[in-house]
């Protein structure tokens, strides 16, 4: 919304004040103004009113006229002039010599032989309107040669304010509601709004008029005719023009001056299309076509502004083509009312039409205003207009008030709530500033909130520091830290756990972490051949390729992979990340949070960067866990999952997720000379994990026994099972020391050393628990391959 | 006799100086001391002499054996010493002027940014918590004071789920679970609820530079009995003067949002030109950083917490935003997009 400090300084005088610093207060203390603030007129200077006095067709030009000018001066000026209006005895706006007009200074200039001594100017070129029909032509009755300055608001400070910012405060939608803002921030006393008194009218007859719907707060109009005026005054098509609104004909110009100066919308119908005028729904949908010429589609829970049945305009949006003014309009009725605003905004989405006037029903227009606005409109009509009639009493239902907002609180609460020290002086006169009404009882205070504040927008008492402290200003806040109790405060064991996994990924493994969407992105699955499965799906996903939630990050992830080829020879992604499973036994998302990696290499075969992400999985579980990992085949159920490798991964008897090589289909699509593993695991599930202390042994002061024993063998699991199961405290550490294949087939070999906490031990001593080993694995049919070391 | 010595000698000088290796050293050690060595011939040559001659020989070949094995040991000590220069002068002299090579992990940058406003607010007591992407209707909007048909809820396009649920729209989803997890401690134990809640926010909208619809927020909110503005401005300011690890000039202005009354607009003074103006502030000298306000009596009622008797604040920080302006990463999409050569820049930021 434009906002126009002239407009405003009719409300309050800010004469002597720094404009610019009140701008820039009432953006910190009101609403955010835009960066650009516009200083009209300040490229004008030296334009005064002229008359022509003479006008003569150019000898060789069609275009040109050669015109004599009288600037109130002794000589008459000769002008060259392309504008096709001019005529004599026709006042125009007038540049002299010397005068700036935008980027041009004028001095006498030849034009195709004639030499123009000024130049009358267009509404265009003075930056007043977008008319360029022609030269301006004047109509007041002014001296000729006064500055226009003196006598039109050329000269004006126009700022911006978001329409955002003000979609809590439907008092801010027109100037008189900024300028009670300007009084407050300035000290300054705001205007009554200078209104005519329609009392003096209650005898004339009033207009059948019945609210038939709720959704219609109050409604009020008048009747009005015998208009003679035309085309706007000058000062009112600017300040419109400035305003960003175009100036159409007087009264259209009128009712748009209104609702930019109280906020109220208002709407001017043709009477003789308004005589039984009634507010209500229909039962079934039809066509109404808006003034704009547009045939809308109406449902039922649109509310209609009819003439008996017949519809006439759309409450709160627009008015229909049928009762629009027209050249034979000799009587008219004024609409000033307010509707439900809820009902307003979703009748604006239904019909994806947003106008001046819904964009301010939406906000809660206070009901007060609209008697108070047609006042105001008999006034300004009357006096732009001395031959306009009001034939009507004003008719006025008002079916809906609001309740009156009371609010007490004691100066304690404010002083908790600010922190700061605000006397009780200053909070009644800020109050008051804003039109509240305050009493103040000892410490006590007693506050009726203004009804322009009171339709949605001030209701606790929170709502009144607001009032207080934006005024205060938050820049003199005295600002100082909170005194708490202190406590210790420990990490939740989930976040700790991803910090620390994060760490050892990025630190000991250079991996990268990644950042990725929580939707299966349909394209780059079908690009790998990954099925989209049946996830939870996603209602208003305005893209169909992000339709559903993911199930895990794997798919995401191999697609990450696939985009990074050529990156390196060799690289690591993880990324921790949510999924969901699906839809739970109690209806709502069974969702996970997980950590993905997966391993890329062009150098290593499969198997080895498998064994090297097993060894990533482990030192992490080791690490921030003290647990070892186990592993488990499992099946494969999803199109990227491996048939073969792929093992479910427990800890301490939690199942964490999964490890596992991707299928081949998969894999060729992604690189074919790469390979590709991952792992899944759920960070929930681990953070459930206890971290078992570190189990300390001492190191034997006596000498230790190696014994390394090769088992033929496809697995190593029976080997470990059976070490496990010899339970001997007297072994220190198990290795594999070598895995090989020859003619026998597979061989582990496995690396036992014994030792003895307090004495040598003998081989003796060894032996027999090798043999136990040896003994139970031979009976398994696992033979040893070498026989016995010692 | 004593010409024999001094000739052994002259010839054991001749020898050593000829010696160039520790084995070469050994041999005349062997040759002149060793027991058939010359010195120790010598002696073998005492049994014609008189007693008298036989002490004065002795002592003589005595004095030229302990000699050689000094001059022996002298110079094995000699040849270490240069076998030792040999070697540091065989290593060649490395070229430090190749670039190292620093191959090594990364940190998403959110990851770093995350941290590091965490790290600020753990030092001062705040907890921080974690909460899930999709949550319900009353999470996201009616805790929140932001009942249906609110005009609210048009501010946020936000994607919802076949089942109902939604993904969040903003971190303050959050806020009701906290109050209700916490506040039997403030009330029975008077510890303050202090926590901070980063997360992954959604929002239904096109993408461009500008725009994402996956991004990261940190909600941090703190209540006790007697938390006010004053409070807020200064949490503010501490923890972007940290972040920035600058002095940075914050200012308020009203702002609307439901969950708080009264809500603010927190701007910071531009980092790049200091509050002169410049294009990246549209030269206001501003940067619009993060709603903030008092928590509305409303939000804290529906948390289970008596808003007569205790009142807090609540801040969001846009973590992607600030991401992007501490590392001026100019296409917000870049953070998102999984690509290595923009990613594997963010090895840490402590």
């Amino acid at each position: 919304m434009f906002l126009s400090m002239n407009w405003i300084s009719d409300f309050v005088d800010l004469s002597g004040l720094d404009k610019m610093e009140l701008i820039s207060k009432f953006s910190l203390s009101t609403a955010e103004v835009e960066n650009d603030i516009f200083f009209k007129g300040s490229d004008i200077s030296g334009v005064v009113v002229a008359e022509i006095k003479s006008v003569e067709n150019h000898p060789e030009s069609k275009k040109l006229h050669l015109l004599k000018v009288d600037i109130g001066e002794d000589e008459l000026v000769d002008v060259v002039c392309g504008a096709p209006n001019v005529r004599v005895g026709m006042k125009t706006a007038f540049a002299k010599l010397g005068a700036q007009i935008g980027e041009i200074t004028i001095a006498p200039r030849k034009l195709a032989g004639y030499t123009s001594n000024g130049m009358c100017c267009s509404e265009q070129e003075l930056g007043i309107s977008d008319s360029h029909e022609g030269i301006m032509d004047i109509t007041d009755d002014v001296a000729l040669g006064t500055d226009l300055k003196s006598i039109y608001e050329i000269d004006d400070i126009i700022f911006e304010v978001d329409n955002k910012s003000l979609t809590n405060r439907p008092d801010l939608w027109g100037h008189y509601g900024i300028a009670r803002e300007f009084a407050a921030i300035s000290g300054r006393e705001l205007k009554p709004i200078p209104v005519t008194d329609l009392s003096m009218y209650d005898s004339l007859e009033k207009i059948d008029l019945k609210i038939e719907d709720p959704l219609c707060q109050r409604y009020s109009c008048l009747k009005f005719g015998n208009i003679s005026v035309h085309k706007s005054p000058v000062n009112m098509r600017i300040r419109l023009f400035y305003c960003g609104m175009r100036a159409l004909n007087f009264l259209a110009d009128l009712t748009n001056y209104l609702m930019l100066e109280l906020g109220q919308p208002m709407h001017a119908f043709d009477s003789r299309k308004v005589e039984k005028i009634r507010i209500k729904r229909f039962d079934k949908p039809f066509t109404f076509k808006t003034l704009d010429g547009v045939d809308r589609k109406i449902d039922e829970n649109t509310l209609m502004i009819c003439n008996g049945d017949t519809p006439v305009a759309i409450a709160g949006i627009m008015g229909g083509l049928d009762s629009e003014i027209v050249d034979d309009t000799d009587t008219l009725t004024l609409e000033s009312a307010t509707f439900d605003a809820a009902s307003i905004r979703k009748s604006t989405v239904r019909l994806s039409h947003r106008t001046d006037a819904s964009m301010r029903y939406e906000k809660s227009l206070d009901p007060e205003l609209t008697p108070i606005a047609v006042a105001r409109f008999v006034r300004l009509l009357q006096e732009i207009d001395s031959n306009a009639e009001v034939i009507s009493a004003l008719t006025d239902e008002y079916a809906f008030k609001y309740d009156d907002v009371k609010l007490s609180f004691d100066k304690a609460f404010v002083d908790k709530y600010t922190g700061i020290e605000i006397d009780n002086d200053t909070i009644v006169k800020t109050l008051l500033s804003l039109g509240f009404d305050v009493e103040l009882d000892g410490d006590k205070f007693n506050v009726e909130v203004p009804s322009w504040r009171a339709t949605k927008d001030v209701t606790i008492k929170a709502d009144i520091i607001e009032e207080i402290t934006r005024i205060y200003g938050y820049d003199n806040f005295d600002i100082h830290t909170a005194s708490v109790p202190l406590y210790p405060v420990r990490a939740a064991q989930e976040k700790s756990d991803e910090d620390r996994i994060k760490d050892i990924l990025v630190k000991r493994y250079s991996m990268h972490e990644l950042h990725s969407y929580v939707w299966a992105y349909y394209d780059e699955y079908k690009a790998l051949g990954i099925e989209i499965e049946n996830n939870v799906e996603l209602i208003n996903a305005t893209n169909p390729n992000i339709k559903t939630i993911r199930k895990s990050i794997v798919p995401t992830q191999l697609c990450q992979v696939k985009y990074n080829v050529g990156y390196d020879t060799d690289f690591a992604l993880f990324e921790v990340g949510r999924v969901v499973e699906g839809i739970g036994a109690d209806g709502l998302c069974d969702e996970h949070k997980k950590l993905c990696i997966t391993l890329y290499s062009k150098t290593k075969d499969t198997q080895d960067i498998y064994f090297e992400l097993i060894d990533i999985l482990s030192v992490i579980a080791d690490d921030i866990k003290h647990e070892a990992l186990s592993f488990e085949k499992m099946e494969a159920t999803h199109s990227y999952q491996h048939p073969k490798n792929l093992n479910e991964i427990s800890c301490a008897g939690v199942k964490l997720g999964e490890i596992g090589i991707v299928n081949s289909s998969v894999a060729k699509k992604i690189d074919k000379k790469a390979n590709v593993v991952y792992a899944e695991i759920d960070v929930e599930a681990f953070a459930t994990i206890k971290n078992a202390s570190i189990s300390y042994v001492e190191p034997s002061k006596f000498p230790e026994i190696e014994i390394d024993l090769s088992f033929v063998s496809a697995s190593y699991a029976p080997i470990a099972k059976a070490i496990e199961n010899a339970k001997c405290s007297l072994i220190r550490n198990v290795s594999v020391a070598d895995i090989y294949t020859d003619e026998t087939g597979k061989s582990i070999t496995v690396r036992i050393v014994f030792a003895h906490p307090e004495r040598t031990l003998t081989k003796e001593e060894v032996l027999e628990v090798v043999n136990v080993i040896v003994d139970e694995l031979d009976a398994q049919s696992i033979k040893l391959k070498n026989g016995l070391p010692m | 006799m004593s010409d024999k010595t001094t000739k052994v000698r002259e010839a054991f000088l001749n020898a050593l100086a000829e010696v160039n290796s520790i084995e070469e050293l050994e041999k005349i050690r062997v040759e002149y001391i060793g027991k058939k060595g010359f010195v120790t011939e010598l002696l073998k040559e005492m049994k014609d002499l008189s007693n008298e001659e036989k002490k004065t020989f002795g002592q003589a070949v005595n004095v030229l054996k302990n000699e050689v094995n000094d001059m022996i040991n002298a110079k094995r000590e000699e040849l270490k010493q240069k076998e030792i220069e040999l070697e540091n002068s065989r290593m060649p002299e490395f070229d430090v002027s190749i670039p190292a090579n620093l191959k090594r992990g990364s940190y998403h940058p959110i990851t770093l940014v995350q941290r590091q406003c965490e790290e600020i607010f753990k030092s001062m007591g705040f907890t921080v918590e974690d909460y899930s992407e999709i949550v319900t209707d009353y999470e996201c909007f009616e805790s929140l004071n932001i009942p249906k048909n609110h005009p609210a809820r048009d501010m946020q396009d936000t994607y919802y789920l076949e089942n109902g649920q939604l993904l969040k729209s903003q971190t303050s989803a959050a806020q009701n679970a906290i109050y209700k997890k916490y506040k039997d401690a403030l009330y029975n134990e008077g510890k303050a609820i202090k926590a901070i809640f980063p997360g992954r926010c959604f929002r239904n909208e096109a993408t461009d530079a500008c725009h994402e619809n996956t991004f990261f927020q940190m909600e941090g909110v703190m209540v006790d009995k007697n938390i006010s503005i004053s409070n807020l401005i200064f949490f503010m300011k501490t923890m972007l003067s940290e972040v920035f690890q600058k002095d940075i000039k914050v200012r308020l202005r009203p702002g609307f949002f439901p969950f708080v009354e009264p809500g603010f607009e927190l701007d910071i003074s531009c980092l790049i030109c200091g509050g002169d103006g410049c294009p990246s502030c549209k030269h206001s000298g501003w940067l619009e950083l993060c709603p903030c306000g008092m928590i509305h009596p409303e939000v804290l009622k529906a948390g289970g917490i008596d808003p007569d008797e205790y009142t807090g604040f609540a801040f969001g920080l846009g973590l992607t935003r600030l991401a992007m302006m501490k590392y001026g990463v100019k296409d917000i999409r870049d953070l998102n997009s999984g690509s290595l050569k923009t990613l594997s820049q963010f090895t840490d930021d402590k």
